[in-house]
């Protein structure tokens, strides 16, 4: 009988996800249409929009290059890196903000007014402290990915179960075992949203660290490309860029499990 | 006597965190000074806070600090007033037809981890290298979070509260005004918070990138005269913009939802 309903319940779906896979074809179809269109109108200065037959071009002479994957693994390092530093620094900070009342009512609000700010204002003096190579990259990638890995840990750690916690104490468990047996496992999804947006704005943080100083990287290249104006290499990147992103975000998602969380 | 004593015990008690975070930042900055004096940090690397303090009075008046301030105030004011008109607006309109849901929100979602501040050599060439190539950079990269918050809301008002409405026959603008707008609101300022986040963060980055503007340009031009004090200062010039903007947030938060 079961079986029966979700039968029921998945043929009265099917029709919903064909229309769904159909409005989306016939979106991108249409963005495709009026890209093709604002080519060749004239509209804007030549090469602005360029075909795309000429992006998919560059795209291909640009993926059968091997600077690229050199440059891309020099950004990759230093987003990989950011990420770690400030990461598991984000962690210990937000553990040691969560669990004490006192240091979170004391340097919270420092945190909370200092995430928002845009942190490519502190690359002169990371420059300064760092130098012109991947260390000052790294360093802005890591203050960047700090402040939502701290802030949401704090945040997870306030929110976890104080049953878990008293089972915890009740087994008279060390602090590290309460932090790896109880803390840890119970605030993965916070984590994981911190690292999330972690990882995106330390993406954006290397990135423009790399267009701004820097002889290697895929912000690097890309400035190349502008500086030339080599528009359909500049989409290229852009397209590659973007892809990685968007991928990278999902495997970290799908890694702490968030897709199976039902809202 | 205890009754009286109790609530200057407990204002002291809520002082107490705020002096510490106050103290350990001044200490912070003593120890920065001692340090700087004492050559253990070279003065060419990091200047003396009360260099930094110092600058902030030539700062102000000799590269006009007050005209810069407003500039980006207002690029990330109009940039933030589009995000919210038009995240809302394509919210709602996805959450009303599903179709449109369906198809468009996990590709609005993928967008949020998008870098869209890499495309901001596109942007000039199609605006010119003007506050309004900027504005549509911050634009551009607010605008999923405010999306993605408002469908979540709207999605997730209690069905209690719609049916209320509907027993009053309200019109659907009614019944969005009255019950679905209200009810999304916390989630829709998640959204905007968010958003104004990657905004502001678009926004001030370009200015820095691309040396036109406000008080991005400005510590791009300190940085590059190597006026490390006046960089210093101008860069807790634009922490100030920063948590003005997000405090001016709060305030129409609580206005716009004054009962919790």
């Amino acid at each position: 009988m079961a079986e029966t309903g979700r039968l029921t319940r998945a043929a009265a779906r099917a029709p919903m996800v064909s229309a769904v896979v159909l409005l989306r074809a016939a979106i991108i179809l249409a963005v495709l249409a009026v890209w093709e269109l604002l080519a060749h109108s004239g509209w804007l200065y030549r090469d602005v929009v360029p075909s795309l037959l000429r992006i998919v071009g560059a795209l291909v002479e640009l993926l059968g290059h091997a600077d690229f994957y050199r440059n891309l693994g020099v950004t990759l390092g230093e987003i990989g890196a950011a990420l770690v530093v400030g990461g598991l620094s984000g962690l210990a900070a937000g553990i040691l903000l969560g669990a004490n009342r006192f240091l979170a009512r004391a340097y919270e609000p420092y945190l909370y007014y200092l995430g928002p700010t845009p942190k490519i204002i502190f690359l002169p003096v990371l420059i300064m402290w760092f130098g012109l190579g991947s260390e000052s990259k790294v360093a802005l990638g890591t203050l960047s990915c700090f402040f939502p890995v701290a802030l949401s840990v704090a945040a997870g750690m306030r929110g976890i179960d104080k049953v878990l916690i008293r089972v915890g104490n009740s087994f008279r468990a060390s602090t590290w075992q309460m932090v790896l047996k109880i803390y840890l496992p119970a605030m993965r999804h916070p984590i994981i949203n911190g690292v999330r947006l972690g990882l995106g704005v330390a993406l954006i943080g290397v990135l423009l660290a790399e267009t701004k100083l820097s002889s290697a990287g895929i912000g690097f290249l890309i400035i190349q490309a502008y500086s030339v104006f080599d528009m359909p290499r500049m989409y290229a990147m852009l397209i590659v860029l973007f892809v990685l992103a968007i991928g990278a975000n999902g495997l970290v998602g799908r890694l702490g499990g968030l897709h199976r969380i039902r809202h | 006597m205890t009754d009286v004593a109790a609530p200057a015990t407990r204002r002291a008690g809520n002082l107490a965190p705020a002096a510490a975070g106050l103290g350990s930042l001044v200490a912070f900055l003593l120890a920065a000074e001692a340090l700087i004096r004492g050559d253990v940090i070279s003065r060419f690397i990091v200047p003396p806070p009360s260099e930094i303090l110092g600058s902030f009075y030539r700062i102000a008046t000799q590269e006009h600090i007050l005209a810069r301030f407003l500039l980006t105030t207002g690029e990330c004011l109009t940039a933030s007033i589009m995000v919210a008109v038009f995240g809302m607006l394509i919210g709602v309109i996805m959450q009303r037809y599903k179709l449109v849901q369906m198809a468009c929100e996990t590709w609005v979602a993928a967008l949020v981890s998008a870098p869209f501040v890499l495309m901001y050599p596109l942007f000039m060439v199609i605006f010119g290298r003007n506050s309004w190539a900027i504005i549509m950079m911050g634009f551009i990269s607010g605008l999923p979070p405010v999306i993605l918050k408002t469908i979540e809301g709207i999605s997730g008002t209690r069905k209690v509260l719609v049916d209320v409405g509907r027993s009053f026959n309200l019109s659907p603008v009614q019944q969005f005004w009255k019950i679905l707008f209200p009810a999304a609101l916390p989630t829709i300022f998640v959204g905007l918070r968010l958003g104004l986040i990657f905004a502001l963060i678009n926004i001030v980055g370009t200015e820095f990138l691309i040396n036109f503007g406000g008080l991005g340009q400005l510590i791009e031009d300190l940085a590059e005269r190597y006026d490390l004090a006046g960089t210093y200062a101008a860069i807790c010039f634009v922490i100030l913009v920063s948590v003005l903007f997000f405090i001016a947030l709060e305030k129409v938060e609580r206005w716009l939802r004054p009962v919790d």
